[in-house]
């Protein structure tokens, strides 16, 4: 069942070599290489493969990319899959912290950190250690900050390995985020087909020591245990899934979510929600193609959420015919414009209330001559970006955030709420 | 944090090695650290530095820790070619594996590992030593991980050393970091081990899962796939894991995710209460959905293992088809892989929303997705009879968009609906028509050709249809020729009017005599002597009922199955195969049983006469007075002789003569009795007098007779099959028989990559179908023809490319006679050409042969009585060349 991987490429955006680590001496840089430009050779497109691929010499290579370097690991073994995948993204979050962006030029900038760096997070194949943040304290990129006696910090190996001890503020904060994406998919016959609600709290934490937090929501599992009547709402999580801070046997026995922080941001708990949402903001086109030569469309805009909410910078993509031209647009509320790179009109509404419905009316020229056989064009779906500020769909609440360190400082816990578009989609007639 | 690295890279016009050289031997600190960053650019871009190896090395000694780092960074690099300089930097990994920091402590130890010259390897034993026990945790789960590289490197020290032990005593360390990496040591040690190196008991076990609580994400990722090849001991004990492993569903990392769900869903096979295996399959169904909020390579490989749990526990995600549905702007891989579970899911209840999806991507625009949608929709309709109208209805308006792919996709699957529900949907064979013009693509000509043959009667012009298919015959694939030919003779047979007969004619003459495919000939004669000597027997042949099919097509075989979702979330379970058929690695130490199998099969074979292989007289029976009877062995192919009797035919692969007991050495054990439940089943492979037998015994351990046997084998990569039925006498209970079945090599490959595995199932008339895997050698396919001349190999030898060389260390192997060796080889028809002397060493060049006429040029170097041979070989086809390597390594033993 075990497995490692025999070596690590970082490559720039033709596949060659950047940088490497050879764990186990059964995978040639120049192997790689080959093989993988090859593949690229082949469709000019790594999208095209799936990131798993077998080449006939026994040897398994897996890939991401980042900007314009593929991070591609090589094995001769049954290694863990999601795993290696996986971590390739955290290598690419790690790089991220320590150079702001990863791309081929802030590796040449930095290789030897980068050498350091893949030591410390991979051994003989095994992903080890991912913590940017602990990672940093004991690797810099500048070299003369580095004292001689520096030794792992504690957290590399401890049961707490997200957070070092010592840490001091002057002003204790915690900063919690609900943020709640709507995905939506609806067919040519205006059904929805597929809805779904992804939530995350994201937290910003600013706390000395080694605190202890406990987090309460509207569960309704957990209020219903307690036998409390629900006062207001209480939720439903379809699937809830926890920063490796929280103590999760504990959370399968009484549903308490109680955790030490990681110092900065973090993403505490995403959940899922699959219940049938309305959808938020309803988009209607009629589309009408006339005698080949121009085409026209009438797009209606609707937001089925209270008044007393507001979306802000709503962005509604509506595809148009890649040979499109002359387009002659109005609106009756914010102004829309023919994005032609993306094969669109967008049309921009920066500040749209709950129970209105505003028009955007378009005419474009079309060539009047086609191609004898016509490829089908790309049946590009309606999208739509939003953000509805102070308002979740799921009704999920913090109820209490209590934080506990034994120097008894007190915290001040800072709760907002925000609903936005996920893949929010409208398939045309 | 950006750094400014990228000036080392740039170089200077003078000279760049001495240069660097003069810059390292700087007495300046900071001087000489530019320098070895400089030496590193350059390696990492790919120069060679090796020889500023003596230079880099004398910077080692330093207190600066990047700067160190570094040098060690060289040494990994550069050690393998500069072995003896190596040894030069033993005495700082020593001194450093001692330092008061412990992360230069970590830092020798885990560099060490990583240079695999065997000189340093001797050093590194003492520090690796001092490191298991060390104080911080940091080193000691750093050198956890160094005794797996170290028994990478050289297995027999570690044993020798008692690392093992070692090991196994850091499973109960108090820190949970250690404890992760001492069990993916033990786990990989396992792995190329044959002997039982890490078991876990019940001890190790609440050890590992209350750390499990306790370490980082990717450790607990360790501890759930070691914790896979634990078998619970009853239901209880399953329970109790999965009680402790399912909060790990709660876990943001998706391969924790994915590790539990495979550990859960192995434990769930002993669980025998109802409520809670349905508890559980509702508790994986909400974590499976959201690893599709993952990134996509994650969603992809998270995919390809719910596309196997779904085959297994279909209710899990019955209710979530909807998440699968593809969005946008996923990558065509994930689309992909998305439809395949759709299929899966779709029911009666769903199928009117699948449909309207699949039309979706019927419209879309990469062509492959588009066919594999259009081919969804028919499978659908294959696998849910209610909805088959629906489907039709769906497939005949995409027809209509008149997209020349969508349209031959269609009629593909069309063919199949018709097959599946005959005599139902004939009405819309008028609309297809309309699309002949169009037909490009050979499956789909070939697909509606045989809609025309099978529904002649019904059309009113299929003669007229058929012949303006038939003016190009001779240019088309030979898929399609197939299919005229057989649709002309079910027109003839249905329609016998004067329009047809010419055109069969006209057909069997171009079978016949204008081509050189030898299956198109062979069934033209077949059916031109049925239609010239009985046209009632052809109609019974040709117009016969065929057998419905049924939508099997993505089903995995459940013994293989279960042996995949063992394996969830590797690459196993991504390429839907098992370990053995990917993985070139071979075992360090094998079974020193199998070996004394293998070795004495051969030796007590190939003493007996010779038989004659004569196929056309397979009812003699075997009276010769060999040493091992045998029985007559059957052709080596059926080659139907075309003027004899054709129906005869069947007879001539069936040896009839009486299965006679065997003896002989014991066979390997294949199906043991515990899973056969009293019946035990041992087979190898065996070649005898250029024939291949399968060597199987059966030992009943039940209480009642046993009858019936029947055998079948996979399709496999030489196209191994029966040769005939299988001989077993009614075993009595207690009672035990063996039998050489003869082996002939069939058409049916299996595609992929090659691999000498052997599925096979056997039935009687008391028990269930018995699936087992089982691993012949190559050399049994090696052939008597393989011996080539001398000036031929050299021919061959220099034509083939460098690229086909391929070489192997058998390090535990001894050559104590050149002679001896050459014998033993010649045994397993590797046979001996020339040999040279090369200083101590002997160089032995041979040539061994394998079915499909492909030949190993073989260089075998080894000095005599000198532990260590190499076997450098070269051969036209690569992919044979591991399972090569696995078959000699026996054979020079």
């Amino acid at each position: 069942m075990a497995g490692a991987v025999s070596a690590l490429f970082l490559l720039d955006i033709k596949g060659r070599v950047l940088v490497w680590r050879d764990f186990r001496g059964d995978v040639t840089a120049i192997q790689a290489e080959r093989f993988f430009t090859k593949l690229l050779d082949k469709e000019g497109d790594a999208e095209a493969y799936s990131p798993v691929v077998y080449d006939d010499a026994g040897v398994t290579y897996m890939f991401i990319q980042h900007n314009n370097v593929f991070l591609l690991t090589a094995s001769r073994q049954n290694c863990n899959a999601a795993s290696i995948l996986l971590f390739l993204h955290r290598v690419v979050d790690v790089f991220k912290h320590y150079f702001e962006e990863l791309e081929e030029e802030s590796l040449r900038d930095n290789f030897v950190v980068v050498y350091e760096l893949l030591d410390e997070m991979m051994d003989f194949g095994y992903p080890q250690y991912t913590e940017a943040k602990i990672l940093s304290e004991f690797i810099k990129t500048d070299a003369y900050k580095m004292e001689v006696s520096q030794r792992p910090p504690m957290a590399v190996t401890n049961a707490v390995s997200w957070r070092s001890e010592g840490i001091r503020y002057k002003k204790n904060e915690v900063f919690l985020d609900v943020v709640e994406s709507v995905n939506i998919l609806v067919n040519s016959n205006g059904q929805i087909v597929r809805s779904d609600v992804v939530g995350a709290l994201k937290m910003r934490t600013y706390l000395s020591g080694m605190p202890e937090c406990k987090l309460g929501l509207n569960d309704k599992v957990l209020l219903e245990a307690q036998g409390r009547a629900t006062k207001g709402k209480a939720i439903d999580l379809d699937d809830i899934k926890f920063h490796q801070c929280v103590r999760l046997a504990r959370f399968e026995n009484d549903r308490t979510i109680s955790f030490i922080p990681p110092d900065g941001s973090f993403d505490l708990m995403t959940y899922r929600l699959s219940t049938q949402v309305k959808p938020l903001i309803w988009v209607e086109a009629q589309v009408e193609k006339h005698s080949r030569s121009r085409i026209e469309f009438m797009v209606k805009a609707r937001s089925q959420f209270k008044e007393r909410s507001t979306a802000t910078n709503v962005e509604i993509e509506v595809p148009v015919p890649s040979d499109a031209t002359n387009p002659n647009i109005r609106t009756s509320m914010g102004s829309a414009a023919y994005a032609p790179e993306r094969d669109a009109m967008v049309w921009k509404i920066k500040s749209f209330p709950g129970g209105k419905e505003y028009m955007c009316r378009a005419e474009f020229s079309l060539p009047s001559i086609t191609a004898e056989e016509a490829v089908p064009e790309k049946k590009a779906p309606i999208r739509v970006k939003f953000e509805i500020p102070y308002f979740t769909v799921s009704g999920i609440q913090v109820r209490y955030l209590k934080i506990i360190e034994k120097s008894g400082y007190q915290a001040l816990p800072w709760v907002r709420y925000i609903t936005m578009a996920g893949e929010y989609e409208l398939r045309l007639l | 944090m950006s750094g400014h690295d990228s000036k080392y890279f740039s170089t200077t016009k003078k000279g760049e090695i001495p240069e660097l050289k003069e810059e390292l031997n700087s007495q300046y600190k900071d001087k000489r650290k530019d320098a070895v960053k400089k030496v590193i650019a350059a390696m990492t871009v790919g120069k060679d530095v090796s020889s500023l190896f003596t230079d880099v090395v004398n910077c080692m000694q330093t207190e600066n820790l990047e700067l160190k780092k570094l040098v060690y960074l060289y040494l990994i690099n550069y050690a393998k070619s500069q072995p003896d300089l190596a040894i030069l930097a033993v005495n700082t990994f020593v001194k450093d594996s001692q330092d008061p920091n412990p992360l230069i402590r970590a830092l020798a130890v885990r560099t060490m590992g990583c240079i695999r010259v065997d000189k340093i390897t001797e050093y590194l034993c003492d520090p690796l030593q001092r490191c298991l026990k060390d104080d911080d945790p940091y080193v000691r789960k750093t050198a956890a991980i160094c005794v797996a590289k170290l028994y990478d490197i050289n297995a027999e020290l570690v044993e020798d050393r008692g690392f093992l032990e070692a090991l196994k005593d850091l499973i109960s360390d108090n820190n949970p970091m250690v404890v992760a990496n001492a069990v993916a040591a033990l786990a990989e040690i396992q792995e190329s081990s044959a002997r039982p190196i890490f078991e876990i008991t019940s001890h190790t076990l609440t050890k590992l899962l209350t750390a499990l609580n306790e370490c980082t994400e990717w450790g607990q990722v360790f501890i759930l796939d070691s914790l896979s090849r634990y078998k619970a001991t009853d239901a209880r004990d399953a329970e109790n894991i999965v009680e402790r492993v399912t909060p790990r569903l709660q876990h943001a990392n998706c391969a924790v995710v994915l590790s539990a769900v495979k550990i859960i869903l192995l434990q769930m096979e002993l669980i025998t209460s109802t409520d809670v295996v349905r508890n559980l399959c509702k508790k994986m169904a909400p974590p499976l959905v959201t690893l599709l909020s993952a990134e996509p390579e994650i969603q992809y490989v998270a995919l390809r293992n719910i596309n196997l749990i779904v085959q297994k526990r279909p209710t899990i995600l019955a209710h979530e088809i909807k998440v699968f549905f593809c969005k946008y702007n996923d990558p065509i891989y994930v689309k992909m892989e998305k439809l395949e579970i759709m299929i899966k899911l779709a029911s009666d209840r769903n199928i009117d929303q699948v449909l309207l999806e699949f039309k979706e991507y019927a419209t879309e625009v990469d062509v492959d997705f588009v066919r594999k949608a259009v081919r969804a929709i028919g499978r659908c309709a294959i696998k849910l009879d209610r909805a088959a109208e629906r489907c039709i209805s769906v497939l005949l308006e995409l027809i209509k968009i008149k997209v020349n792919y969508v349209v031959q996709e269609a009629i593909i699957v069309i063919k199949d609906i018709f097959r599946r529900y005959p005599n139902t949907y004939e009405s819309i064979i008028a609309t297809l028509c309309e699309s002949l013009d169009n037909l490009d693509e050979p499956e789909a000509k070939a697909s509606m050709i045989w809609i025309i043959g099978e529904y002649a009667e019904r059309i009113d012009n299929a003669d007229e249809l058929l012949e303006s298919f038939l003016e190009s015959f001779p240019e088309e694939p030979a898929l399609v020729q197939l299919q005229l030919l057989t649709a002309t003779v079910k027109l003839f047979l249905k329609k016998p009017t004067e329009g047809p007969q010419q055109m069969i004619q006209a057909v069997l003459n171009n079978a016949t005599v204008e081509t050189d495919n030898p299956d198109l000939r062979d069934r033209a004669y077949i059916y031109w002597r049925l239609l010239s000597t009985d046209p009632e027997a052809a109609k019974d042949v040709v117009l016969a009922e065929k057998p419905v099919i049924s939508d099997d097509s993505n089903q995995l075989d459940s013994s293989l199955l279960d042996e995949l979702l063992a394996n969830i979330s590797t690459l196993s379970s991504v390429y839907h195969k098992p370990p053995e058929a990917f993985i070139s690695r071979v075992k360090a130490a094998p079974r020193a049983d199998d070996e004394e199998f293998a070795d004495a099969g051969e030796a007590g074979y190939s003493e007996s006469p010779s038989q004659g292989v004569d196929g056309a007289s397979p009812s003699s029976s075997t009276g010769t007075s060999s040493n091992v009877p045998v029985k007559q062995p059957a052709a080596p192919a059926p080659i139907p002789d075309l003027l004899g009797d054709l129906m005869g035919l069947d007879n001539a692969l069936v040896p009839v003569d009486e299965p006679t007991a065997l003896s002989g050495p014991p066979l390997p054990v294949v199906l043991p009795s515990t899973t056969g439940q009293g019946l035990q089943i041992s087979a190898q492979l065996v070649r005898r007098d250029g024939q291949i037998f399968y060597d199987i015994s059966f030992e009943n351990g039940t209480q009642s007779v046993l009858d019936g046997f029947m055998i079948q084998f996979n399709k496999n990569t030489f196209g191994l099959a029966a040769g005939g039925p299988l001989q077993v006498t009614p075993l009595q209970p207690g009672a035990s028989a063996r039998t050489l079945l003869p082996m002939v090599f069939s058409q049916n490959v299996s595609p992929g990559a090659p691999n000498s595995l052997l599925q096979v199932a056997v039935k009687n008339n008391q028990q269930p179908v018995w699936y087992f895997s089982d691993k012949g050698s190559l050399h049994v396919f090696f052939g008597e023809d393989g011996k080539m001349e001398r000036t031929s190999f050299l021919e061959a030898w220099k034509s083939l490319p460098d690229d086909n060389e391929f070489s192997k260390e058998y390090p535990n192997s001894v050559i104590n006679s050149i002679d001896a060796t050459i014998e033993n080889l010649a045994a397993s028809n590797v046979f001996f050409i020339a040999k040279r002397k090369n200083a101590n060493m002997d160089v032995l060049y041979l040539s061994a042969k394998i079915p499909r006429g492909i030949p190993f040029l073989i260089e075998l170097t080894a000095a005599v009585g000198v532990p260590g041979a190499k076997c450098a070989v070269k051969t036209p086809n690569k992919e044979f060349v591991p399972l090569f390597f696995e078959a000699m390594e026996p054979l020079i033993k």
